[in-house]
Formats: C-alpha cells, structure tokens, sequence
C-alpha cells in the first residue's frame, strides 16, 4: 500500500508539469521555425522556463522517495 | 515495471538478485573506515573512488590535450578546445561581456559533471556519483556562493539586495506578494532546485539502467515466459544506454546554463 501511494505521488507529480512542458516546448519551436535568427535567445529562455516548470516534478520524484 | 513484475509470477527468481530499492545504491567502504577529523568521517566508498578516477581520466585527458599544444590541432587537442569554445559562447551569450572571467568554472562544472555522469553508463563502475546528494548538493552551493558574491561585487551589498527583494517596475502594494516569492526563489530555490535536478535525473537513470540490466539477468533462464521479460530488457538495453547518454550529456549543459543564467542574472541586473 505504502509503494501504491509513492507510485501515486509521483504520478501525480508528472500531470502537471508534463502539459506545461509541451506547452512550453512546442510554443519555443513555433517561434524558432517563425523566427529562425531569434533561435538562440529563444532556446535560452526556453531552458530557464523548463528549469521552472520541471522543479514541481522533480519534487514529486524526491517526496516519492522521502515520505 | 508492471510487466517484470507480472513476469516474476511466472518464476522469475526475485528474492536475493532485487532488493529492496535502497541497495541500489549501497556503497561499501572501500578503505580508511576508522579516518576522522574533527568527527568527520573520511572513508572511501564506491561512489568517492568512482568520483576520483573519473576525475583522473578527465584531468589526463584535459593535460595530454593541451600539454604540447599546436597551431593546427590534433584529434585530442580539437575536442578540447571545442568544449571550452562552446562554454565561451554559451557564457558571452548569456552572461554578455563580462562572463569571461566566468569561463573556467562553467568548463569545469560541465566537464567535471559530464564526467561523473558518464559513470552511470561506463562499465565496471554502473554509478554515478552525482546520484550521492553530496556531489549535487556542493556543485549548487558553490553556484550559490558565486552568484551571490557576483551580484554583491558588480552591484554592491544594498544594492543587490534591494534588486532581488524589490523587482523595479511593479506597484508598490504587489511587493506584499512578490517580495517573500522572489527572496525565496532567489536565493532558496535556485540551488535547491539545481541540486535537486541533476541529483533526481541520475537516480532516475541508475534506476532505469538497473532494471533493464537485471530483468535481462533474471528473466532470460526462467522459462517459458519468463525469457519472454528478458528478450525485451535485451533489446531495451542498448535503446536505454543510448537515452541515457543524451540525458548525461543534457544535464551537464543544462546545470552549467542554468549556473550561467544566474550569474548573469546578478551580474547584470534586471532588465
């Protein structure tokens, strides 16, 4: 039961972060094909968004663990 | 998962070849059990020799590189000078001008974690030393120290201190809201989630590599189904070491980029 429930939290931990990531990541690429000289700056900014959003995950993962 | 253990129904011999979670990474004390200053211990274990040789062989590799260095570069002497190209550029492009002196230890973050990495798929050893939370934990302070110190330098102590507590540019009754969220996520935030990326994303890959390498070596003799797990953990196996390798290799640039954007983010204030 107490694996039943790490498994869940982790799960969970994904839903969130998993849909603001594809947002994110698809939004970056459609601005980069629109915009091939911004690519760069783009890139740059789409890995600090990605450092944000992937923190929730990565927090379920460690809680998974810890609890 | 769900289908190694329905598998294990079958016959496969779990007991004594999967423990629990934990001896995945159980890292016996190699030597020097009874060292201690000041009541820390300092034995080596598995994960501290695995650290130290790697760091040998990226030491090595980096010296012969560059001991006799040419005009027109050899084999080892370009990959070399390609790396720390590449950390320049990142560093001038997200640090701007004044992230040349920034240069050495973003190479070395990345190299050194690079290094570390690639012993999670390295045969013989099959660990990463940033898996241990210590390795994550002193690579996010050190970030920590430098970007403070950086933004105190450039900016002076008030100063810098009135920028991250104080974002210009929002109406005065926001700084209710905003000002607790920024000073976390300034100061606290940035290496804990650091840490915690690099630490999760190598416990997540040792724990992958395991199971496809023990479900090979459980599964393959227990017949007739069993074998069934372990033809697809051989086949999975080189698709996971080759996931793995691009994981290896994205978290060293993302923790080096992601060191640079803070530095850069108190070197330069805000925008």
């Amino acid at each position: 039961m107490e694996n039943l429930g790490n498994g869940l939290v982790f799960g969970l931990a994904t839903l969130g972060p998993g849909i603001g990531l594809g947002m994110l990541i698809g939004k970056a690429i459609e601005s980069m094909a629109r915009q091939p000289e911004a690519a760069g700056m783009v890139r740059t900014t789409m890995f600090i968004g990605i450092a944000v959003v992937e923190a929730l995950a990565l927090l379920g993962f460690v809680l998974a663990f810890a609890i | 998962m769900g289908l190694i253990l329905a598998a294990a129904e079958w016959g496969g011999e779990f007991e004594g070849v999967l423990d629990p979670i934990t001896s995945l990474f159980s890292t016996p004390i190699i030597f020097g059990e009874d060292w201690r200053v000041a009541g820390v211990s300092l034995y080596f274990n598995r994960a501290t020799f695995i650290a130290v040789v790697m760091t040998l062989v990226a030491v090595t590799l980096f010296v012969a590189a560059m001991w006799n260095p040419k005009v027109v570069p050899g084999k080892l002497q370009s990959v070399a000078e390609m790396v720390v190209e590449f950390i320049r550029q990142l560093a001038s492009d997200i640090i701007g001008p004044k992230g040349h002196r920034y240069v050495p230890l973003l190479t070395s973050f990345f190299v050194f974690i690079l290094f570390m990495n690639i012993a999670k798929i390295t045969p013989v050893f099959m660990l990463p030393p940033t898996g241990r939370i210590a390795f994550p934990l002193f690579l996010a302070l050190i970030t920590w120290f430098v970007y403070v110190g950086a933004g105190i330098r450039e900016q002076g102590f008030g100063h810098y201190f009135k920028e991250l507590a104080f974002p210009p540019g929002v109406p005065k009754a926001l700084y209710v809201l905003l000002t607790p969220i920024e000073l976390l996520s300034g100061l606290i935030l940035r290496p804990f989630t650091l840490m915690l990326r690099l630490f999760a994303n190598m416990v997540a890959g040792h724990i992958l590599v395991v199971i496809t390498l023990v479900s090979i070596h459980v599964f393959l003799p227990s017949l007739p189904w069993g074998s069934l797990v372990g033809v697809f953990g051989l086949v999975a196996a080189p698709l996971v070491f080759g996931f793995e390798l691009l994981i290896i290799g994205l978290q060293a640039y993302i923790f080096t980029m992601l060191a640079a954007v803070y530095i850069g983010s108190s070197v330069e204030p805000a925008h």
